[in-house]
């Protein structure tokens, strides 16, 4: 492999390495949490985690556990660094974006604090060198979600969730979530231009999987701030839908990959303002 | 009020929005005693539609005696309800129609599968009564045709074309694109076909007429009609007069009532294919002022197809092939050749079409027999050594 003659000299440089045979496998699912420009590496002996945040409410995580990588190699214990997400895209699709050519392989190294990320990208024989600029990373929000704190939860298969994201009316300027023990159950509604509509999910639904509400909460979430999770459903095949009693929303995506292999998408959200019961 | 749509009918109701979007962008609503009636009318009142579903296509319908109630609301609002025809039919069962006067809201409710409903509360407007006058029988010319056949007819116009201008004779009805004025004509591409009166299931001319209406109203039809396959019929009266299309079955009424250009507009600008004031075989394309632009897809010159007598018997008895056949000034050529060679491709092509812009405009823009003319449709014989 051409990039296998990397020299070993070089390589003891690098503080952080990753190799993938397809990185289809990083791009795909870096797509999924695209809401601003820049996105906050942070690789430790997991894996690596990548995060995207708007507007200081919303958050969106991807975690690319290390075992999808053919090989990852981290001298530090983390290593966290800024980078502009958009190139980073461009540069791994750097092929072109199609799966005709065969796939794309990936090197990614990084020499440690104020280097660059530098990429070697191969396919057909045609090896391609991207270095990119890191920033200062700056500190994401913690969301102080805990598990324990968890008022609702729901799993559903993304197929039925997708339907009613696609159809959501953009002219609502939230999407209000409620979930409850009793009908009805799990709802989306939106209040838009022509008047208002509510999808509700049943909790005997067979797209349910798992369906745990203990208490009726309402909330509403700027639709802005979601809509960019309709990437991350689109390439998931199901979805866990959380709220702590501040209302704060986890939306979790189970996302399988080219090679069957699994990763998460993690979307955090503040509540607009408390609702009660419509 | 409550109405239950169920299974296919759903996105019958849904196909029926989209048509009727194509004409205005309001839906006017009005639950009468013979049925439900969604109606529709473009902003300068120049067409009009309206679909009544009749009882019996609800599975429930049920409207308080005596209930005086119209409405109107933004038809954007409606399709957002009916928005992907595919996902209604793979996953909607019901759909609930109901009326919340106290919020004035109209609320559809779709049942879907795996125990997903979706609920749409619309508001609506008190609206005024909307009804145009038009009176199918007394009609001079009417039409019925399969989809199919007016489907492929119109996809022979660009989707900018705004008007058309169909003509009809005693056997024959052609359709072509209408130029405003003779400024444009000669920059213009004219297509122009024909369809002869075999195609269609009815076809009764008692006045040969040339109206010219809009095309895409006519096309917002043709989209219902093609999806439900029901056939579609034509009233044709005198220019001036609304064209009526309609789509009927046991269950439900559609029709669409466009304007036309009125007679004096159309004399000037007109060219009469088959003008029952001239003089001339019903066949003969030679009197067409179209004749200045005549180019024919190959360029050997031969005695005329005037000289051919215009086999109008032999329609009946010719092969009806299975789609529609495009007949142009060499209909009569084309029509010898399918009897004398079936190894040719079927009929279904243009032979000539009606290209602008190489002949400089003649002076006189009347509809003369232009026997001076150099002839540019060749006979049979040389059309097939061509080939």
């Amino acid at each position: 492999m051409p990039l296998s003659t990397q020299s070993q000299r070089e390589d003891e440089q690098y503080v952080l390495i990753a190799n993938l045979d397809n990185a289809r496998n990083l791009s795909n699912i870096l797509k999924a949490i695209t809401c601003k420009d820049h996105a906050i590496f942070t690789a430790t002996a997991n894996g690596l985690k990548v995060t995207a945040e708007d507007c200081k409410c919303m958050q969106a995580n991807a975690f690319i556990q290390a075992d999808i990588f053919q090989e990852f190699t981290l001298k530090e214990d983390s290593v966290v660094f800024q980078i502009n997400l958009t190139v980073l895209l461009d540069c791994l699709n750097i092929f072109g974006g199609s799966s005709v050519g065969g796939s794309t392989a990936l090197r990614m190294c990084y020499r440690g604090y104020g280097h660059p990320l530098t990429l070697f990208l191969e396919e057909g024989g045609v090896v391609t060198v991207c270095k990119i600029n890191t920033h200062e990373p700056e500190e994401p929000i913690d969301f102080e979600f805990s598990s324990s704190n968890v008022t609702n939860k729901v799993i559903l298969q993304s197929e039925s969730l997708k339907e009613a994201f696609s159809e959501l009316d953009m002219t609502s300027e939230v999407l209000q979530i409620t979930m409850s023990p009793n009908q009805p159950y799990f709802r989306l509604s939106t209040f838009g231009n022509s008047g208002n509509a509510h999808y509700d999910y049943s909790k005997d639904s067979d797209m349910m999987e798992l369906f745990q509400c203990n208490k009726t909460q309402t909330n509403r979430y700027k639709m802005s701030l979601l809509k960019p999770s309709t990437k991350a459903l689109a390439i998931s095949c199901k979805v866990s839908v959380r709220t702590d009693s501040r209302g704060v929303l986890s939306l979790q995506y189970l996302v399988r990959n080219d090679d069957g292999q699994i990763c998460f998408v993690e979307y955090f959200c503040c509540p607009d303002e408390e609702v009660e019961e419509e | 009020m409550q109405c239950v749509v169920t299974g296919g009918n759903v996105k019958v109701l849904g196909k029926a929005l989209h048509s009727l979007s194509r004409i205005g962008d309001e839906l006017y609503v009005e639950p009468q005693e013979d049925g439900l009636a969604l109606r529709s009318v473009n902003s300068s009142r120049s067409a009009y539609a309206c679909f009544l579903f009749a009882p019996l296509f609800f599975s429930r319908y049920s409207i308080p005696s005596g209930l005086n109630f119209r409405c109107k609301m933004a038809i954007k609002s409606v399709l957002t309800v009916f928005r992907s025809l595919a996902t209604l039919e793979k996953t909607v069962e019901k759909c609930h129609i109901s009326l919340d006067e106290q919020k004035d809201r109209l609320t559809f409710t779709l049942h879907c599968k795996h125990g997903l409903l979706k609920t749409h509360n619309l508001s609506y407007q008190d609206s005024e009564s909307l009804e145009a006058v038009f009176d199918k029988d007394n009609c001079a010319n009417v039409f019925r045709a399969q989809p199919r056949v007016l489907v492929d007819t119109v996809v022979h116009f660009t989707t900018s074309l705004e008007e058309v201008t169909v003509t009809v004779s005693d056997e024959r009805m052609w359709v072509r694109n209408h130029v405003e004025d003779d400024a444009e004509r000669s920059k213009a591409m004219l297509t122009e076909l024909c369809l002869a009166a075999d195609e269609f299931d009815h076809f009764a001319v008692k006045s040969h007429n040339s109206i010219t209406f809009c095309l895409k109203e006519f096309r917002g039809l043709l989209l219902f009609a093609e999806s439900t396959g029901l056939p579609v019929s034509m009233y044709l009266d005198e220019p001036g007069s609304p064209v009526v299309l309609s789509v009927t079955d046991s269950v439900l009424e559609g029709n669409f009532v466009l304007a036309t250009l009125s007679d004096d507009h159309s004399l000037h600008k007109s060219n009469r294919g088959a003008d029952a004031e001239q003089l001339q075989p019903p066949d003969d394309f030679m009197n067409d002022d179209m004749d200045a632009y005549l180019i024919a897809m190959d360029t050997s010159v031969a005695p005329g197809p005037s000289t051919a007598d215009p086999p109008t018997s032999s329609l009946a008895t010719s092969r009806k092939p299975p789609a529609p056949n495009y007949r142009t000034r060499t209909y009569s050529e084309e029509e010898e050749n399918g009897e004398e060679d079936p190894g040719r491709p079927p009929d279904k092509k243009f032979r000539s079409l009606f290209f602008g812009s190489v002949l400089p405009p003649s002076p006189q823009m009347s509809t003369q027999p232009v026997t001076t003319q150099e002839v540019l449709a060749s006979d049979s014989e040389d059309e097939t050594e061509a080939e």
